[in-house]
């Protein structure tokens, strides 16, 4: 690769590093900024709060049951996480060792949900789950959180399920695995980091998904997210710092699996969900 | 025939992609379809009536110029703003420290960013207070609650998506191609503008195309940090206010028809662009 030694080359790669750095340094400072406000106790006209507490933690522990909201996240997540991973993968690889007659339009049927953004299919989606007397239960977000899980996870193993030799399969055939075998002894273990980088990234999708929870969840099904919009709709009702408090909640929440999600994927793949 | 149906493909292991198909077409073909069927049976007037009541009454028309003038303007922004930052970062040895801070504001969402800018842009926040300080104004910004709260916010989590989407592709550009223009005399402008931007426009079309749909779908940002009531008052607002404030799920299905309508048109306009600008063997970016 070659790098240009001019002037004018020098000056335009300082531009865009200042660009660069400027972006995160807002981006670091806003994330800051909920932070030391959630710790601190008057904060006006200074560079910093008058002093620090941590009281708006408890506060916002009980006033937006904090328990019960991160109850709910953990069971929408993990029957997510669970149920994509149950239906995804084995349509994975069908779509990989197999070619049919209208595989093209199955590899469509999967592009779309994710190409199409919640907000568009969430709002005919939610009328069809009111209809079916789901939505507002639990069930009811979790069966939409699916819509753009299922496909996620079906793209994102067929690469991993190609790489696997065939040869290990038709050996497993003739030593007379059936195909329920073949999955549990065989498959499982090798797509091991294929799943595992798959079903991770999920969480961390659902965990932040807000448009298809919010569409579809009642009262008693709000995750964090939602319940997080809530708190901020209605600011003022409730001290800014406790909201604030939550928000903190939800980013430690989001940035743990976040964390361990990139030791098995690069960060470009949360992004790059329709790569070829 | 069951050789014959091996041969085609269909076995036991085809059968596998069935219950991931029915999923999908259960819950999102079947509702798509549905609404599509719902908007034209409105609650009282012909089967066109939602449309018509769309297309007549400006507080529900308007929300399409509304939208499209935050997000266009936004997404451009990103793009134009992603390819010089992609051009730089592909030729740095340790990326992966820039793209994880960069994932960051993706994987929060929109509803955190919102909060933090209300606290980061407010007229208390850090922004004000260094205008305040260097004397850049006498009196706090109004940055939030309005048009300039919603862009910026689809600033902050736009831009590293747009940017990594753009980086995928550049650096699916072999640099050989590179190296062989500058052996041959080009200079850094002419390299670009001659060697990787065509090889670049069939990536850039579809990062437009999904940061466009992305910007368009603007919803709980333009709630908290824009002014709903007014120059942010989005179309998915709208379809919102129809189905969980008026109960007419009829007419939020229509809007929300509307919206994908709107979106589909500018993706094809601009997959079919890329059409138009350049065709060749070297679109695949291996040349």
């Amino acid at each position: 690769m070659r790098r240009e030694t001019t002037l004018g080359a020098r000056l335009w790669s300082t531009l865009i590093w200042v660009l660069v750095a400027f972006f995160i340094l807002n981006l670091l400072a806003m994330i800051a900024s909920v932070v030391v406000n959630s710790f601190g106790t008057r904060w006006f006209t200074t560079w910093l709060p008058a002093g620090w507490t941590t009281r708006w933690y408890t506060l916002a522990w009980d006033e937006f049951q904090l328990p019960q909201i991160l109850l709910v996240t953990l069971e929408v997540v993990g029957a997510t996480v669970i149920l994509s991973g149950l239906l995804g993968v084995p349509a994975a690889y069908a779509m990989a060792r197999r070619d049919f007659p209208g595989k093209s339009l199955v590899l469509l049927l999967f592009l779309l949900p994710l190409m199409v953004p919640p907000i568009t299919y969430g709002i005919p989606l939610a009328t069809v789950l009111y209809q079916a007397h789901l939505a507002g239960t639990i069930w009811g977000v979790i069966l939409a959180n699916l819509v753009p899980t299922v496909p996620f996870v079906v793209l994102i193993m067929i690469p991993f399920v190609e790489q696997i030799d065939p040869r290990v399969e038709a050996a497993a055939r003739v030593f007379g695995a059936g195909t329920l075998r073949l999955f549990v002894q065989v498959l499982v273990p090798l797509l091991t980091p294929g799943i595992l980088a798959a079903l991770l990234l999920v969480l961390v999708r659902t965990v932040a998904m807000f448009e298809l929870t919010f569409l579809t969840a009642g009262p008693t099904s709000q995750t964090l997210v939602v319940a997080l919009y809530y708190a901020v709709f209605a600011a003022g009702v409730r001290p800014g710092q406790s909201i604030d408090a939550m928000a903190v909640v939800y980013m430690v929440t989001t940035l743990i699996w976040l964390l361990i999600a990139l030791r098995f994927v690069n960060p470009t793949q949360i992004v790059g969900r329709a790569k070829r | 025939m069951r050789t014959r149906l091996r041969n085609r493909g269909l076995d036991g292991v085809t059968l596998l992609v069935i219950p991931g198909v029915l999923f999908v077409v259960a819950l999102f073909v079947y509702p798509f379809l549905y609404g599509l069927l719902l908007s034209f049976e409105p609650k009282e007037g012909g089967w066109l009536a939602n449309y018509v009541t769309f297309f007549s009454d400006p507080f529900l028309y308007d929300t399409i110029g509304k939208t499209l003038l935050i997000a266009i303007p936004a997404t451009l922004l990103n793009v134009v703003l992603s390819i010089p930052v992609a051009m730089r970062v592909r030729l740095m040895r340790h990326q992966k420290l820039l793209t994880t801070i960069l994932v960051i504001p993706i994987t929060l969402g929109t509803v955190l960013v919102a909060e933090g800018l209300l606290t980061y842009l407010g007229p208390r926040g850090w922004v004000n207070r260094v205008l305040l300080e260097f004397g850049l104004a006498e009196h706090p910004i109004r940055l939030v609650h309005n048009y300039w709260g919603v862009m910026l916010s689809l600033i902050i989590s736009g831009f590293p998506f747009t940017f990594l989407l753009t980086l995928s592709y550049v650096t699916g550009i072999d640099p050989a191609l590179e190296n062989a223009g500058a052996m041959l005399g080009a200079r850094a402008r002419e390299r670009f503008f001659r060697i990787i931007l065509p090889l670049l426009v069939p990536g850039l079309a579809i990062t437009l195309a999904l940061s466009f749909v992305q910007a368009f779908s603007v919803f709980p940002s333009a709630v908290l940090l824009g002014a709903p009531a007014g120059p942010t008052r989005v179309i998915s607002i709208a379809a919102y206010t129809a189905a969980f404030e008026q109960y007419d799920y009829s007419m939020a299905s229509a809007i929300a028809m509307i919206m994908a309508a709107v979106q589909v048109l500018i993706v094809v306009a601009l997959l079919g662009a890329r059409t138009l600008v350049f065709r060749g063997p070297a679109s695949s970016g291996k040349g």
